[in-house]
């Protein structure tokens, strides 16, 4: 038998995976405009440009069909620079880059990292993120590469501006350069201790630096990155002043909501606006289908919305209800199960066979900060400041609304209010664009919770099928493992295992799904752990056990040693009813492993997280306590997944489009949560946003079996408690 | 549908003209700029719009301006006087207690009304109390740790 290579590795996968379908979904609106051009310049000083590596360009121009073009047009930004950093006359250090801050707290980090290389204290760093006409070009703040592949260009760029101050020191003082050290933000001479600061060093500088490689200063040297520096604009989020985009307020701006159909794919037939144009202050806004309203505050455009009368043809659309059936039947590549294959030997051929099947609802992102914009044009060119964690991206879908030059739109993210990979499109800009377009002044508009419920894209649902075959001494023979529709994203395994197949399957999805905190790895690793935890009971050995009996890759087998230790994996039960489930893996570079304590109430079947532990391994650490953070957060955020959030809907409406029928996560929901960092130095930073979200809810699963027998395979498991017979 | 004139924001008579059954939201937001607190569901479901009325967490999105003319109202931005933060927001820094800080000025709004009552108060009690705030990047362990460290402040004086 010869072993079978699985249909998608980590080589041939795309830069972008397949399930992130809303950057490749066609524009909502199309609308016409006229073309200016726009330049902007840097001041003097010194600048230090960071060249891209041929892996982004490359991942760059994979986006282009997606519509987050990289034309450039007038824009100040040269198409192969990823970062710029920029030190003023004054001294004031700046740093350039397209990312977004969204709560995963890459300010701090970004500063940090800097701050390391430059020698130079972090007070003295400011980062301008997110705004397309003074940033550099970046496809978007997503799949963890932040700390990988930006952090990394501007450690560099701080390491070349560092010796391009000690290079101005030595010309400027006619002394050896190999004299002069550079701390706490000075430049200094070892010998006769004459020092200058950077402003003084670069004033009446028009300097430029290209640099492509540079000495960075190995972890274990670090003395401000791996440290836990405070969130650098905490004190702005706790007083209320941070302006996130729909705290942006310009001179005469108007507020505006828009007319939402009655289902998904429906028509327009009629509108009568009467009542609504008679209304003070407001103004009715038709182009195609698209209706809005403009008013002078929010209350007046939600009443003029709600006196519009709209006759909108719908069609009958698939409902929750049939969703897994409706996943398998669509399949565009199913494959032939009858055609002999090799995997299939290998099951007969098995001492052990297991099969089971796991699905997983559609769910919402459901980001506190719902899409908001404010939009403004002023002689023929457009400014939207939006919350979205593709500010390139989103300035091509509004170019490309208005059939504009990309120059001729700039968009700026203040510090937006979370996304989880669910803010990577530009809905909200494009309508507040196009009302501000056609009453002439700016406009905000900020959507509904319901609107965010509805009409943003869902993590796709999926329907995934395990079969398994297993010696009676616990070793893996088999594994074939199939995703419909939720994605390729983790679904290989990390188990050594001598025949395998591994297929995602693309289907039609019934409703708009995109990218999700983790993508698919959340759902792969739920089947995939789910799957283990049963073979290990199946076999009669202890899950640990069984898992490390089958893994070489150090690095997991490493957190789950040390989750399970730190656990007291093992250790008998505190009371009737607690169960302990422990489930791990790896994806972007970063290495899980969580264990979970359940209480089950009886009679009721309701779900108590009592206690989760999670080691999290992700290289060098340049914030232990932010990086810790994250972990909670997505330990907290996947519980929601893991046992209540489901969204529901029939006939083209999302029937449960409220936080009162939408049960996320609440206080009362929160575990003792214990985070175990394991620090490795000798090991690139990876990225942390997303990663510590795939092993929690296998986690619990398998601890609800350990507690009351019950194997729960649907995400989310027990939205109405466990069912105890 | 009569007019508000005036209201009483963090200890000042502030002038405004709007319908009294605008929400208060709305009102702070959009005639008085005061952004500081967020729109969230605009349902009283996820505590986002957080004010105090007369010391009671209110949620300001399902409040119309009418039924509180005349009453004390306390935002995030009244909690900062001369540079010297309210002890809660010291430990929200301190704890780290938030990641996009979308949630974090109704959540201080709840857990202040919360202290001003129980300055020791338990993991229950804030469970009870702050159970309608959401935090969708889930620091709840967090502002629990915040809320019970400015309680510990509170009880040494501190303002």
């Amino acid at each position: 038998m010869s072993k079978l290579q699985p249909s998608i590795t980590a080589s041939q996968r795309p830069p972008i995976e397949p399930e992130r379908y809303e950057l490749y979904a066609p524009p909502t609106y199309q609308f016409t405009l006229v073309r200016r051009d726009f330049f902007k310049v840097l001041g003097g000083g010194l600048v230090v440009l960071c060249l891209l590596p041929d892996t982004l360009t490359q991942g760059a121009e994979a986006q282009e069909s997606g519509g987050g073009r990289r034309r450039g047009g007038g824009n100040a930004a040269p198409q192969d620079i990823g970062a710029w950093l920029h030190i003023g006359e004054d001294g004031q250090v700046t740093v350039y880059t397209g990312k977004v801050e969204v709560g995963q707290n890459i300010r701090t980090s970004l500063t940090q990292v800097v701050a390391e290389e430059l020698h130079a204290p972090v007070s003295l760093i400011t980062m301008v993120m997110a705004d397309t006409d003074v940033t550099p070009y970046d496809m978007g703040t997503f799949g963890s590469r932040t700390t990988p592949t930006m952090s990394p260009q501007l450690r560099k760029a701080a390491a070349a501006a560092r010796e391009a101050l000690l290079d101005l020191a030595a010309q400027q003082w006619q002394v050896e350069r190999s004299l002069l050290v550079v701390s706490n933000g000075k430049v200094t001479h070892s010998g006769t201790q004459q020092t200058a600061n950077f402003g003084q060093l670069t004033k009446g500088q028009q300097l430029v630096k290209t640099i492509e490689a540079a000495d960075l200063t190995p972890a274990d040297h670090w003395k401000v990155a791996g440290q836990s520096v405070p969130k650098v604009d905490g004190r702005s989020i706790v007083t209320g002043k941070h302006q996130f985009a729909a705290d942006v307020q310009r001179p005469g701006m108007l507020y505006g909501k828009v007319l939402r159909p009655a289902a998904f794919n429906a028509t327009l037939s009629s509108l009568d606006t009467k009542q609504a144009d008679t209304m003070a202050g407001v103004k009715v806004v038709r182009d195609g289908d698209f209706v809005g309203v403009t008013a002078p505050n929010s209350d007046v455009a939600e009443n003029a919305i709600d006196a519009l009368k709209a006759d909108w043809k719908t069609t009958s659309q698939p409902s929750s209800a049939e969703l897994f059936d409706y996943l398998k039947k669509t399949a565009k590549d199913a494959g032939n199960p009858a055609a002999p294959s090799p995997i299939a030997d290998a099951f007969s051929g098995a001492e052990k066979k297991l099969e089971a099947t796991y699905t997983v609802a559609y769910i919402a992102h459901a980001p506190l900060e719902p899409r908001a914009a404010v939009a403004e044009w002023s002689d023929g060119k457009l400014t939207v400041w939006t919350g979205t964690q593709r500010p390139f991206g989103v300035r091509g879908e509004l170019a490309n609304a208005f059939g504009i030059p990309e120059s001729q739109v700039r968009v700026i993210v203040p510090d937006t209010g979370s996304g989880y990979g669910g803010k990577h499109t530009g809905e909200a800009a494009v309508e507040a664009a196009r009302l501000a377009k056609a009453v002439g002044k700016p406009v905000k508009l900020v959507w509904t919770r319901e609107e965010e419920f509805t009409w943003a894209y869902f993590r796709p649902a999926g329907v995934i099928d395990v079969t398994s075959g297993v010696s009676h001494d616990g070793t893996l023979t088999a594994w074939e493992f199939h995703n419909y529709n939720s994605g390729g994203s983790g679904i290989e395994t990390p188990y050594e295992v001598p025949h395998k197949k591994i297929e995602f399957h693309q289907t039609q999805a019934p409703l708009r799904q995109g990218s999700y905190r983790g993508l698919a790895a959340t759902a792969n690793h739920f089947a995939r752990e789910s799957h283990m935890d049963e073979l290990a009971h199946t076999l009669n050995l202890d899950p640990l056990e069984f898992r490390l009996k089958n893994l070489k890759d150090a690095r997991l087998r490493a957190v789950l040693e040390a989750a399970a230790s730190r656990f007291g994996w093992g250790k008998t039960k505190p009371a009737a009813n607690h169960g302990f489930g422990i489930a791990g893996g790896n994806e972007k570079g970063g290495y899980v492993a969580t264990c979970a304590e359940v209480a089950i109430d009886r009679p009721s079947g309701r779900v108590k997280v009592v206690r989760a532990v999670t080691t999290f391994e992700c290289g060098a650490v340049i914030n232990p306590d932010h990086l810790k953070n994250q972990v909670e957060g997505a330990t907290m955020m996947g519980i929601g997944g893991a046992l209540t959030e489901a969204i529901e809907f029939a006939d083209g409406k999302i029937t449960n489009p409220h936080f009162a029928r939408y049960r996320v996560p609440r206080f009362a929901d929160a575990p003792t949560i214990e985070v175990v960092l394991l620090d490795r130095k000798d090991l690139p930073p990876a990225g942390a946003g997303e990663t510590p979200i795939v092993a929690i809810a296998p986690a619990i699963g398998n601890a609800i079996f350990d507690a009351v027998g019950v194997r729960l395979r649907s995400l989310p498991m027990a939205p109405k408690g466990v069912k105890l017979t | 549908m009569s007019t508000i004139k005036q209201l009483h924001i963090n200890g000042e008579k502030r002038t405004v003209a709007a319908d009294s059954e605008r929400s208060l939201l709305h009102v702070l937001r959009e005639d008085l700029g005061m952004t500081g607190s967020k729109y969230g569901c605009g349902e009283g479901q996820c505590g986002a719009c957080t004010v105090l009325i007369n010391g009671q967490q209110t949620r300001s999105c399902i409040t119309a301006v009418g039924d509180v003319a005349g009453k004390q109202i306390t935002t995030i931005e009244g909690l900062e006087h001369n540079g010297h933060l309210h002890p809660l927001q010291e430990a929200f820094l301190e704890t780290g207690a938030m990641q996009c800080g979308y949630c974090t000025a109704g959540m201080i709004m709840s857990g202040v009304a919360l202290l001003n009552k129980n300055n020791n108060p338990t993991q229950q009690d804030i469970v009870t109390s702050m159970q309608g705030n959401v935090c969708r990047c889930g620091t709840y362990t967090r502002i629990m740790a915040a809320v019970q460290q400015a309680g510990k402040q509170m009880q040494k004086g501190v303002k």
